[in-house]
């Protein structure tokens, strides 16, 4: 079942595969062009993983799961990920 | 000179609960040991796991409710959803002793330190003051002086999270303002802070909120 958050409760499992703080990390939407820190975007947290959202145009921006010791993430409406050294 | 270190990927650590406190009918502080803890800035959060024995496996985020100056301990407070997963176990079964999962720290999107400075305005509603709590008792930890307010929703009195704590923090800082808003409605369901602290409850704020202060909000609906 579906449960909206927002990007800080994605943020965990984001940051088991990129070693940044990925609240921080700026996504720039392939729909809008809108750049919104993951933290402020709408996460949608299911039992395998979680979908992040653009919170201007609503377009899912990272489906990401979780399963079999495995990741997949699916980023083709991310134009633009960066991500800031501590 | 600061060596300034990399972040590592997160990884799941193990830690052992050492205090268990009920801070309201429905909500409890856990205190777990971390060995392996690191430090946390105040305003992160914490990913906790539980396993079943057949191996099913449920995760929450939870706001960490110590500040950074009670490392290695970490406090969690948790408030028990009637049709949640991992909150009812975590309010009502964990024991002394027990173990339990997590990952963090994690979110540098929701801090406050006190040297980033203020005026501080602090918003929560319900549960949402946990985080909020650790921006409070690491200004307290550290002996800030930063002009703070905090505006603070809940279901009823009986539902405010650290009521007394907060009572007595207000009191004795001059530079603390608190304001807490039950709701007017007993029966409505959990939606956002907008929708209950009536605009009435911010004319009762005693001095007016200034335009540059760094703001907090936190909570269901924010």
């Amino acid at each position: 079942m579906e449960h909206k958050l927002d990007g800080n409760a994605a943020a965990g499992m984001l940051q088991a595969i990129f070693p940044f703080d990925m609240t921080l990390a700026q996504v720039t939407c392939a729909g809008c062009g809108t750049t919104t820190v993951i933290g402020a975007t709408a996460a949608y947290m299911h039992g395998m993983g979680a979908i992040i959202r653009c919170p201007r145009c609503d377009n899912a921006l990272i489906h990401i799961v979780h399963a079999r010791g495995r990741y997949w993430l699916d980023m083709r409406s991310v134009r633009v990920l960066q991500m800031k050294e501590r | 000179m600061e060596r300034r270190t990399l972040l590592g990927r997160l990884s799941w650590q193990i830690g052992e609960v050492v205090a268990i406190r009920p801070e309201t009918v429905r909500a409890k502080s856990i205190t777990l040991d971390l060995p392996g803890w690191m430090g946390h800035r105040a305003g992160q959060h914490v990913d906790v796991r539980l396993t079943a024995e057949d191996a099913y496996q449920a995760e929450r985020s939870y706001s960490i409710a110590s500040p950074p100056e009670e490392a290695p301990r970490l406090t969690l407070t948790v408030e028990r959803l009637d049709d949640g997963e991992v909150s009812p176990y975590l309010s009502e079964e964990l024991r002394i002793g027990d173990k339990l999962e997590l990952r963090g720290p994690i979110g540098g999107y929701f801090v406050w330190e006190a040297q980033m400075g203020g005026p501080l305005l602090l918003i929560a509603g319900g549960s949402g003051i946990v985080p909020l709590m650790a921006m409070l008792r690491h200004r307290t930890a550290v002996g800030s002086t930063v002009a703070t307010r905090l505006l603070y929703s809940s279901r009823s009195l009986e539902d405010v999270i650290c009521r007394y704590e907060l009572d007595h923090l207000v009191k004795c800082n001059a530079r603390l303002d608190g304001l807490c808003s039950p709701h007017r409605y007993p029966d409505a369901t959990r939606s956002g802070l907008a929708s209950r602290a009536a605009p009435a409850d911010i004319y009762l704020w005693p001095h007016p909120v200034r335009r540059n202060g760094r703001g907090q909000p936190c909570g269901t609906g924010t």
